[in-house]
């Protein structure tokens, strides 16, 4: 056996579990983004009073492979006066950064691509934010108007709202003792309970930060289809423009997880330390058995036979799931499969439900202006966040060496912080105020 | 092996990137060769197993040239700026510096041949388990061992900082 086999068999036998997840990854999360992005507009479409996608599949099922294939068939188009290089390496930027992100992120006790990193947590946030340079360099590489003040904006909201939800993470952090990633979650099950509960004022400022962070409405402005058409992918088209909104949908799904492991516990179920409470664990296999009979109660609904057929696969892959998530309850050698499986299921739950949140609140709030973003970031999310942190410091030390309840000390202190909020805000609408008289009496045009 | 693949590739990328980095014209390219020299560094930092180092390399270095881009995109017409060569040929001095830095790694090179066999002297690396986390080692460093520079530093940047404002602010008033 020559030497350079030998050395790539001890590499594999070393990381084929790394390299496999690895390639899952590259693999799946496409699809679960094609997937995000069929339940954003079937949402949208719901709370519109409308139907959405029903055309592709039923319930437009197979919409997202639907337009996987239109866009990679269609033209692909560079402008001439673009920077050719840098605008075909743009995209692939933004997407890498997020996927790579992807993989310091546990999704599970047992599913994590990289061997625990001690600073775990700021990698995943380091390196998602690299997905930034893609939006810069496209914009710029595009050669167009619309495209670079899509790109300057997206600098700047970044650059303002990375501070705020550093500071934010900083809260969980400072709880949690430990920058890994497994070594979080484990202080909470210690805790028994999720830091959430005892940093709310962290997470609040984390979502609105991390809205802004993903160019999400209410915050979309570097893509505001209203004035700048599409931003800083005006120029895009076909396969470089779906890997931009892939990028984009990974990250969001990479500041989902940040949040559901920082403050929503991570893969641990409610009350993971409360025993009777065990029953908890018979939800998610009929959670998912509960979706496969609601297909088949659609199935029969179906106007056109290959749609109930295809409504029926559904149902059965949803039932083939329940079975895997079940199969560990009962008391058997599988039974060591539990916290595996289950804490998969409860990760993605959790990340499924922020990501919910984001797309309720993208359906009901107005876009924000862009002087309006910047002073709610500058004005009051970032010194929020420093006093936050002040006050969960001081909590935490009046628990362990002045022997505080612990629930007394975050409460006090979490009430100074809402009370530091509602000073911020009153100074802010007073500077409004006086801004808007102050323009309001030079630019008088009825004054005569 | 695997190591040694790795070092050469993140080093050959450094370099590259680095040489590249000045020879462009476009200011957007040597941005981006410069992240590229960086990536590389702190590639080489995470193989060296000190993942804080590799980590605050991204996060500050990396991430601060997000900012480098918006100047040059605002500041500098890159139309007019390629038309010219915007640095002067120093044939002299960057010849002499050369040189210095020739003279310097060659007698390194030769020190270590005295050392029959043995080449540079390399220490043998800890295994990965038995290394204390480094973000805490850094941390107790900062905090414990070296506080009162860290306070001078960080008040130092705290000046720095309030007096760009209060400058950025003066030239605003007079309207």
């Amino acid at each position: 056996m020559s030497p350079v086999f030998h050395g790539v068999l001890v590499f594999l036998q070393t990381w084929w579990a790394e390299l496999v997840s690895g390639v899952v990854i590259v693999a799946v999360v496409p699809l679960i983004a094609g997937y995000v992005v069929l339940v954003e507009r079937k949402l949208m479409a719901d709370m519109q009073a409308r139907l959405g996608p029903m055309r592709v599949g039923p319930h437009g099922l197979l919409q997202p492979i639907a337009d996987a294939v239109k866009l990679l068939i269609k033209e692909d188009i560079i402008p001439d006066n673009a920077d050719q290089v840098i605008f075909w390496l743009a995209p692939v930027i933004s997407m890498t950064a997020a996927l790579t992100a992807m993989g310091a992120i546990a999704f599970g006790p047992a599913f994590q691509v990289a061997r625990d990193i001690n600073v775990g947590l700021l990698f995943v946030v380091g390196v998602s934010s690299l997905g930034l340079f893609g939006i810069v360099l496209g914009g710029w590489a595009s050669n167009s108007h619309y495209s670079i003040i899509g790109a300057i904006r997206s600098t700047a909201q970044l650059v303002s709202y990375e501070t705020a939800a550093g500071l934010a993470l900083i809260s969980g952090v400072l709880l949690a003792g430990t920058l890994s990633i497994r070594g979080i979650v484990g202080a909470q099950q210690n805790n028994g309970v999720w830091f959430v509960f005892l940093a709310p004022v962290a997470f609040f400022i984390y979502v609105v930060a991390s809205i802004a962070e993903t160019n999400r409405a209410p915050f979309d402005l570097p893509e505001a289809e209203s004035e700048l058409v599409a931003g800083y992918m005006t120029e895009y088209s076909g396969f470089r423009w779906a890997l931009y909104f892939l990028g984009e949908y990974a990250n969001m799904i990479v500041v989902a997880s940040v949040a559901t492991t920082l403050f929503l516990g991570g893969w641990l179920r409610p009350f993971p330390n409360v025993h009777w409470l065990n029953v908890l664990d018979v939800i998610p296999p009929l959670l998912v058995a509960l979706v496969g009979a609601y297909c088949i109660y659609r199935a029969g609904k179906q106007p056109v036979r290959v749609q109930s057929q295809f409504m029926w696969a559904v149902a059965l892959a949803c039932f083939a799931v329940a079975a895997i998530l079940a199969a560990p309850l009962f008391p058997g050698p599988l039974r060591i499969f539990l916290p595996g499986i289950h804490g998969a299921f409860w990760f993605l739950l959790k990340v499924a439900a922020y990501i919910y949140l984001f797309m309720w609140l993208r359906f009901t709030l107005p876009r924000y202006r862009f002087d309006q973003l910047m002073h709610l970031g500058w004005y009051i999310l970032i010194p929020l966040a420093i006093v936050n942190v002040f006050a969960v410091g001081i909590a935490m030390v009046l628990e362990s060496e002045y022997h505080w309840n612990r629930w007394v000390a975050l409460l006090i202190t979490g009430i100074c912080t809402l009370a530091a909020a509602a000073f911020l805000t009153h100074l802010h609408d007073k500077r409004v105020e006086a801004a808007s008289t102050a323009s309001a009496a030079t630019t008088d045009s009825y004054a005569g | 092996m695997l190591d040694s693949i790795l070092f050469y590739f993140f080093a050959s990328v450094a370099i590259a990137s680095g040489a590249l980095m000045v020879t462009r014209r476009n200011a957007i390219h040597s941005a981006v060769f410069l992240i590229t020299a960086l990536l590389a560094t702190a590639g080489i930092f995470l193989q060296l197993r000190a993942e804080f180092l590799f980590i605050a390399q991204i996060i500050l270095y990396v991430g601060g040239i997000m900012v480098l881009f918006v100047f040059v995109i605002m500041l500098v017409r890159l139309d007019v700026a390629l038309q010219h060569i915007r640095f002067s040929m120093q044939k002299w001095v960057s010849a002499v510096v050369v040189l210095v830095l020739a003279v310097q790694v060659g007698t390194m090179l030769w020190a270590t041949r005295v050392l029959p066999g043995q080449g540079l002297f390399v220490r043998e690396a800890a295994p990965a388990a038995r290394l204390e986390p480094n973000s805490e080692l850094l941390a107790k460093s900062l905090f414990e061992n070296y506080l009162l520079p860290f306070e001078i530093a960080s008040v130092l940047l705290l000046v720095a900082m309030v007096g760009a404002v209060v400058m950025a602010k003066k030239q605003r008033d007079p309207e």
